[in-house]
């Protein structure tokens, strides 16, 4: 690829995606602002898979497990969404917070 | 030169439309804003070399999943409300947290020599990913399909209303 771009341009754009990522999963109470935070941290893992996969010189190992991710991360979103509905007709409210009746 | 140019388009709309996604008060606009962060990502694939898994990406991701986003974000009343929709606690901490990490894993990239290999012309990937997929990865490829038939009907059973009575 061109120029001045190379692995370390693509770990460090994963990273920063990565962070807010978790920054979204730990502040959030809204349940599906955690889902999204998920989903960001999912695809900085597959930006990881696929630059280790084109500057490493691997066939296409990087690639499918990248759809493998992509994969799950569907599966997950389709449970994880399903769940949240489930608590929303229970508790008619997503926050986090106020889903403790397990809390001792 | 035209590269670097797109790869940090790309990037400032990638990180940009996260922040939104991350700090937004409204659940409405964090979920539009996934719009932008999923499209750079399919740029970036693109820019990788990785045509199908960014066609892949765009049918899953903004086809699929953020439209399921957006109509959990519907089916649930009263997420337009700013005042509760989206409330986040403890923002400092997880600050802190977020850059202590992210400083920690910048400074493994920036200090690791990686083992690259010598750059190869972008070529089509699809024969190669379907041979890896039907042949060296064909377990793993249909325990997927086993994974997806137990989500299917895994949400079905979860999120339908019962009606026994």
């Amino acid at each position: 690829m061109g120029g001045g771009i190379g692995l370390n341009h693509f770990l460090l754009l994963s990273l920063i995606i990565f962070s807010l990522g978790m920054v979204c999963v730990l502040t959030r109470r809204n349940a599906i602002g955690i889902l999204m935070g998920v989903e960001l941290i999912l695809n900085s893992a597959n930006i990881n898979y696929l630059a280790f996969a084109h500057y490493g010189g691997a066939k296409y190992d990087g690639q499918v497990f990248a759809i493998f991710v992509i994969m799950l991360a569907a599966a997950e979103a389709v449970i994880g969404l399903a769940v949240v509905l489930a608590i929303y007709q229970n508790f008619k409210t997503i926050d986090v917070d106020a889903t403790e009746t397990l809390s001792g | 030169m035209l590269a670097t140019i797109i790869f940090y388009a790309l990037a400032i709309l990638t990180v940009g439309s996260s922040c939104i996604v991350v700090f937004s008060r409204n659940v409405v606009y964090s979920t539009f804003a996934l719009l932008g962060a999923f499209m750079g990502v399919v740029g970036i694939y693109v820019l990788l070399a990785a045509d199908f898994v960014a066609m892949v990406q765009l049918l899953v991701y903004v086809g699929g999943i953020l439209v399921l986003t957006i109509f959990a974000v519907m089916l649930t009343q009263g997420i337009a409300d700013v005042t509760i929709s989206n409330r986040s606690v403890g923002l400092i901490p997880a600050l802190v947290i977020a850059v202590v990490a992210g400083g920690v894993m910048a400074f493994a990239v920036e200090r690791t020599h990686w083992h690259l290999a010598a750059s190869v012309t972008p070529s089509p990937t699809t024969y190669g990913i379907g041979n890896a997929f039907l042949g060296d990865y064909v377990l793993p490829f249909e325990i997927a399909s086993l994974v997806l038939l137990a989500a299917l009907i895994g949400a079905i059973v979860i999120s339908r209303h019962e009606a026994r009575e």
